[in-house]
């Protein structure tokens, strides 16, 4: 019995409000990953999770408990901290088995555990090193084996790929995810990381200036955002935005162009008339002949990836961006006429930027 | 480590004048104690017809074995003996005592979070620059209380709560640097304060255990003030029996044994400057940039 | 309630007020209750019979405390210009890579270890016409060689400068050292591109510069200035006459060999007056920069 509910937390410092009434559901075995950028609050909630942190109103769950106002030793969860926070003066060993220790668990007990999660995680012959003799993923390796040792069924995690290298960060997110497939422990993991949020979630929480704005599925974060944040923050290069005006009959009309919206699908199947935006992907517009598609831009620059190209180019003084094959964005002329793919692109409202 | 002025060549005047001062410098540093460890193993003859600066026509360790044993402070002429083991019976708890409380205070101000935190380490810092004499007589009150007024035990506290802020201070400027992620995954294993204090802060607090406990040991052997108000007489310290001694003795003026007196006082705080070395220094440079 | 309690175990909170607890009995209790007592015409013992500010008014026209006050402004001045000259000269030489750094080092640096106590009866010696450097330059033949400052109600504070400069001067090298040593290097680099004469760029762009690091050596040197009684015990006992008096003496002496409990205590709390006095600026600017 090990889901979460966040019940209304809020946050604050003085007059700054860190988190706005943050709600959250999350199922026992489940991975849930919050995303968000630096200093919108996810520390301060995993925190107040883990019990490290008090909220100033609202009410934590877990397994149906009301945790709120327990010590984080008692609720049952342990934490891989980003810096890993392993205690410096103690071998590997210790660091696994302090915390039974500290709870007087027998000895034999003990060194029954370290040895199993030493083995899990493949640290059995680094158990009698110090932490400072260690390379920094050997030091992930300890820290998530410290949280594995005590752990009852939730474990949460402060951006622990952080500081490793990037081929490291790539295989220590594979076996995390793994682990927590054999495992199926409940995890919460915090990141600013996309890569992290879109491989490792089975559902991401966007967050920004501590509000949830989004807790759904990698996939329809990325294919439906729930509003412009969303839509914007994921996905790279920045999803392309052409703002105008949503008129009564299901165009959005750019001075003298009218982009027809018939394929897209409106929320509630309303279109009420107001300013909007449309946001398409790169991958989700194709270049066509002048004059041919729903819009026409002038090219700017062109930037070749390897695998692919970018095409950036001029439309209303704004820069767009497509994807397209390497040949394809050789052959560029510098006037294009670009296609939409409108059942996979988004339309927003300017004044809230809501999903309409 | 070396600065890159010294990769502008100096003119040779320059060079010279610089040693010339630097040498000039060395001896003003050295000559007091030169004078006082050559005296101090001269005998009186030599000194009655020369003055201090005279080389000994021989050596010899009479006046150390005086001022050892059988010095006279007033009536009693047991030498300076006695205050070393004072002085010793005095620093060494004091010390430890000092280090572990400001440890534990340096620990728990580094933790406290509170909008009240920079108004306690006002407190704290005014509370460094306090001049003892606005609190002496009061705390001669409160030890008079508490019935350890002239006693060891109360020499000893009076060093460690006198001593507070800046132990306090120096551990806590050193905590404010250890990453509170060490802290927060402690409690996160279940250890309360205190466990986390003992078991995770301690052990990685090694050099900043060694500065403070150097400076502080300095600072109480040396003392005289309070070693003279809170000790009393059968605890005083070397400085005050070494005083004792040398105002004792001014009509018979023995210079000598004077000196080697002085010399046996300073000896155990020069031990340690010279072993210590490098902590005495990083210990003087942390210690003077307070706050 | 049981459970407000047991989170307090993993808190810093408990230790954090039993430390304020005894600062502010200790400290500011004591403070509190000096002035009190300044405010009284208690002589032997504490007598609660308030008379204002009478006892300020005595201290004015009592000639020991005004010579003390003055005593203690000039040596003051002339102690803190003393050290921070030959303690940032000595520091820019090291600094310059000079040979045997180490030797040096350890020379100008152990006064440090030894207490003031050690530091005054060896200047006391060195400096005694009778024995000291008088009477050497005198036994080589110079019959009317007078270098007798420390018997010379008009000199012998100047003895105490020379004393203190000595003791403090090392302490000043190893702060403004560690500010050197962390100039950045570029700035080197700038220096000599623009061909700036090596003496300006100390004096006009490097020492600006550490403005902070001279400031906290200032504090230090104000601070051990304003509680200064050891150097002066061991030294000249405040004579010739009372030429050498100064205010912390004239407190410890007042409280506890002279019985005069409310002027002693009207004087301390003037001393601790003067400390804050001197500390604002610095308290302010450390806060200020915190912000
Ligand atoms: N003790 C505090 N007092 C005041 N503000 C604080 C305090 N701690 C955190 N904050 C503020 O709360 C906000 C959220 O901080 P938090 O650490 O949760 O951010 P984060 O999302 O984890 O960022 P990062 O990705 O950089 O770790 C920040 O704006 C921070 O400045
Ligand atoms: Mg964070």
């Amino acid at each position: 019995m090990y889901n979460i509910s966040l019940n209304k937390i809020r946050k604050t410092y003085g007059d700054l409000t860190i988190l706005h009434s943050v709600e959250m559901e999350i199922t026992e075995g489940e991975f849930v990953v919050i995303l968000g950028s630096s200093g919108c609050g996810k520390s301060t909630l995993l925190n107040i999770v883990a019990g490290l942190d008090t909220c100033d109103s609202g009410q934590i769950l877990i397994g149906d408990k009301d945790v709120t106002d327990l010590e984080p030793s008692d609720r049952d969860l342990s934490m891989v901290f980003q810096s890993y926070a392993l205690f410096p003066s103690m071998t590997v060993r210790r660091n696994l088995s302090f915390g039974m220790e500290v709870a007087r668990v027998p000895k034999a007990e003990r060194e029954a555990k370290v040895a199993k999660v030493a083995q899990l995680l493949q640290i059995d012959a680094l158990l009698d090193r110090k932490p400072s003799q260690l390379s920094g993923g050997q030091r992930q390796r300890v820290a998530i084996g410290r949280a594995l040792v005590r752990s009852t069924g939730v474990c949460l995690f402060d951006e622990p790929l952080s500081n490793l290298d990037a081929k490291l960060r790539t295989e220590t997110r594979v076996e995390l995810k793994k682990l927590h497939n054999d495992l199926g422990f409940t995890m919460l993991y915090v990141t600013h990381d996309q890569v992290e949020a879109m491989t490792m979630a089975d559902r991401v929480a966007v967050m920004n200036k501590g509000r949830v704005e989004q807790f759904a599925p990698p996939q329809e974060i990325y294919e439906k955002p729930a509003n412009l944040f969303v839509a914007s923050f994921v996905g790279s290069p920045e999803i392309n935005q052409i703002a105008g005006h949503l008129s009564g009959n299901g165009s959005l009309d750019i001075g003298k162009t009218h982009i027809d919206l018939s394929g897209y699908a409106f929320e509630n199947g309303t279109r009420p008339a107001q300013d909007a935006i449309l946001a398409v992907r790169c991958e989700d517009i194709k270049i066509v002949p002048p004059a041919a598609g729903h819009i026409t831009a002038q090219l700017d620059f062109v930037e070749l990836l390897g695998a692919d190209a970018l095409a950036w180019v001029l439309y209303h003084g704004k820069r767009l961006s497509v994807r397209m094959g390497v040949d394809q964005a050789r052959a560029l002329e510098s006037e294009v006429g670009l296609q939409f793919d409108l059942t996979k692109a988004s339309v927003f409202c300017t004044k809230d930027g809501h999903r309409l | 480590m070396s600065s890159p002025a010294n990769a502008a060549a100096m003119p040779r005047v320059a060079v010279v004048g610089m040693y010339a001062f630097l040498i000039v410098s060395a001896l003003f540093f050295l000559a007091p104690f030169l004078v006082i460890l050559i005296n101090s193993v001269k005998p009186m003859a030599d000194i009655r017809s020369g003055n201090l600066l005279t080389l000994p026509s021989e050596i010899t360790f009479e006046p150390w074995r005086i001022a050892w044993s059988s010095a006279c402070t007033g009536l009693d002429c047991s030498g300076i003996k006695p205050g070393l083991w004072n002085s010793i019976l005095i620093t060494v708890p004091a010390v430890v005592i000092s280090v572990l409380t400001g440890a534990l205070n340096g620990y728990a101000l580094a933790q406290w979070r509170s909008r009240f935190a920079d108004w306690l380490m006002l407190f704290i810092l005014i509370g460094l620059f306090v001049p003892y004499q606005a609190m002496l007589y009061p705390t001669v009150k409160i030890l008079s209380g508490m019935g350890i007024f002239r006693s060891y035990t109360g020499i000893i506290f009076v060093h460690v709560v006198y001593g507070l802020p800046y132990t306090t201070l120096l551990f806590r400027n050193f905590y404010v640097g250890v990453p509170d992620e060490i802290s927060r995954a402690a409690r996160m294993e279940g250890a309360s304060f205190l466990r986390t204090f003992w078991s995770v802060i301690l052990p990685i607090s090694t050099n900043i255990i060694v500065v403070v406990a150097i400076l502080q040991f300095t600072g109480i052997w040396n003392d005289y003030l309070l070693g003279l108000i809170f000790a009393g007489n059968d605890n005083l310290p070397m400085t005050v029996q070494l005083t004792n001694i040398v105002n004792n003795s001014r009509g018979a003026a023995e210079p000598n044994v004077n000196m080697a007196a002085a010399l046996l006082a300073a000896i155990p705080t020069l031990i340690v400057y010279f072993v210590s070395g490098r902590y005495f220094v990083r210990g003087i440079a942390t210690g003077a940039v307070k706050g | 309630m049981a459970r407000w309690f047991q989170r307090q175990m993993f808190r810093p909170t408990f230790t954090v007020v039993a430390f304020f607890a005894v600062i502010a009995i200790f400290f500011y209790g004591s403070i509190g209750w000096t002035f009190l007592m300044s405010l009284t015409k208690s002589s032997l013992m504490p007598r609660y019979d308030f008379v204002g500010f009478e006892k300020y008014a005595d201290l004015m026209d009592n000639k020991r405390w005004i010579v003390s006050c003055i005593n203690m402004v000039v040596f003051g001045a002339l102690f803190i210009v003393g050290s921070l000259i030959l303690g940032s000269i000595l520091a820019i030489f090291i600094d310059r890579g000079i040979r045997f750094e180490g030797v040096f080092r350890t020379i100008f640096l152990y006064p440090l270890a030894i207490s003031l106590i050690v530091t005054g009866l060896g200047w006391r010696w060195l400096l005694d016409p009778t024995l000291g450097i008088q009477a050497m330059v005198r036994d080589m033949g110079w019959e009317n060689f007078a270098f007798d400052w420390i018997t010379e109600p008009d000199r012998a504070i100047y003895t105490l400068v020379i004393a203190s400069v000595w003791r403090s001067a090392g302490l000043v090298m190893i702060i403004v050292l560690a500010g050197l040593r962390s100039v950045d290097g570029d700035l080197w680099k700038a220096i000599r591109m623009e061909k700036i004469p090596q003496w300006r760029a100390y004096v006009q762009v490097i020492f600006p510069g550490m403005r902070p690091v001279f400031a906290s050596c200032i504090v230090l040197l104000m601070s051990e200035v304003i509680r200064g009684y050891d150097l002066i015990v061991a030294m000249t006992n405040g004579g010739p006459g009372i030429s050498t008096e100064m205010p912390a003496k004239f407190a410890v002496d007042f409280f506890f060999s002279r019985m005069n409990l409310s002027l002693a205590s009207a004087a301390s709390i003037l001393m601790l007056l003067l400390s804050l006095l001197m500390l604002a600026p610095y308290l302010y600017s450390e806060f200020r920069r915190r912000d």
